[in-house]
């Protein structure tokens, strides 16, 4: 079966197709959810802003030039406004996220207990990564983009990207040797 | 290469294994990267790194949950507080023919401005052999008449006759070598060029006296 591209369906939505951006919306929505989710922290927080990115998607269609995919454009969008949101959040409430963040890291009988799943460790080092890390490690392995569109995303170099995914992946390895586990690499 | 440094630095090669692990590199770099893993064995441990990290990434993604179902309420509330679009919302001509351009995948959109570049360069090299031609022909032909100038030949005037079909004077011009160089004119007369140039009075109404044994010429004349 084939379906409507996403590029498609942009020139249906910069003509005023609401249908066009209900499908463009299903398609979508999740995964941009979860990508402000993991960098605002935030359920209700997640959920306005992703009505914004794609209010932003319908006022901006007619402008799309179709230089990088639709779905890497609609996070450039969400990246913006994640990161506009988090400068104006209170001090006090990245102090409680922080503190929540120490608080998940530590040795409770719970965490021992993931101990023996290495996989859920791994899942919980990648979880107290620092906003950054977690961005482009989201973006390579779990939105698929490539060094160039991530490059576009973030607004960095493509060499940075490789350099910034690397450090990522360092601090991991860090984090997972507190937890008792040695990858023997960097 | 030297993957076994422990230095916080990485080949070219190593910063690829994320990307290769999802499938986004290009098919050059793809190919480098599965070349080194096969044949270093460090490398092909730290590539299994990699992957167990793209697994516990995706599982943690999708446990993060999905906006409820009031998101897509709240989008179309504020998109019908927007002002309405200057645009119809009937596809015009312009939003068809993008949406055709952007149906087509960029391989198909390359194979096609291939073709039509082809077709240009094609188009342009017979143009160039039409006007190199007549260059060297020293002058323009008309399509009626292989002259360069339409008052030069020996010319008849002729009616067909009233019963002659188009296709009965198409036929007797092709078999006389001949063609209008003008007309219709008043009474019906038509200006026929017999040669491409001047010919003898007398060999031209011989001509003329041959072409009237035609059922298809009803009046024929000399003219000049």
């Amino acid at each position: 079966m084939q379906t409507t591209s996403d590029e498609v369906l942009i020139v249906r939505i910069a003509g005023g197709d609401r249908l066009a951006m209900q499908v463009l919306f299903a398609r979508h929505h999740v995964r941009v959810y979860r990508f402000v989710l993991r960098l605002v922290r935030n359920e209700a927080t997640a959920e306005d802003l992703i009505s914004e990115v794609f209010l932003d998607v319908w006022r901006q269609a007619g402008k799309f030039e179709g230089r990088s995919a639709v779905s890497t454009w609609m996070l450039s969008i969400a990246r913006f406004k994640a990161l506009s949101t988090l400068r104006r959040r209170p001090e006090q409430e990245l102090d409680d996220e922080t503190a929540e963040r120490i608080e998940d890291q530590s040795d409770d009988p719970e965490v021992a207990l993931a101990k023996k799943d290495k996989g859920a460790v791994l899942r919980q080092c990648l979880t107290a990564l620092s906003a950054e890390h977690r961005e482009i490690i989201d973006l390579v392995y779990y939105h698929e983009k490539s060094v160039e569109e991530v490059a576009g995303i973030v607004g960095i170099p493509a060499a940075t990207v490789k350099t910034r995914m690397f450090y990522a992946r360092k601090k991991l390895s860090e984090l997972l040797k507190e937890q008792g586990i040695d990858r023997g690499w960097p | 290469m030297n993957t076994m440094n422990k230095e916080p630095e990485q080949s070219d090669i190593e910063a690829l294994l994320p990307w290769h692990a999802v499938g986004t590199l290009s098919r050059r770099d793809t190919h480098r990267v599965e070349e080194a893993l096969a044949r270093d064995p460090e490398l092909a441990r730290r590539y299994a790194l990699v992957r167990d990290e793209l697994g516990e990434t995706i599982h943690l993604n999708e446990t993060l949950g999905a906006p409820s179902a009031h998101a897509m309420e709240k989008l179309f509330d504020k998109i019908d507080a927007e002002p309405a679009r200057k645009q119809a919302m009937s596809l015009n001509l312009g939003t068809r023919v993008a949406e055709f351009l952007a149906s087509l995948s960029p391989r198909t959109l390359a194979w096609s401005a291939s073709a039509a570049a082809l077709a240009i360069l094609l188009q342009a090299g017979l143009i160039a052999s039409v006007v190199i031609n007549d260059k060297s022909a020293g002058g323009y032909e008309t399509a009626s008449a292989p002259t360069t100038d339409p008052g030069v030949g020996a010319f008849t005037l002729i009616r067909f006759a009233p019963q002659a079909s188009q296709d009965d004077v198409t036929k007797f011009l092709e078999a006389n070598k001949l063609s209008i160089a003008s007309g219709p004119m008043a009474g019906g007369l038509y200006k026929v060029r017999v040669a491409v140039t001047g010919l003898p009075k007398a060999e031209l109404a011989n001509i003329v006296k041959k072409l009237q044994q035609d059922k298809v010429v009803g009046f024929i004349a000399t003219t000049e």
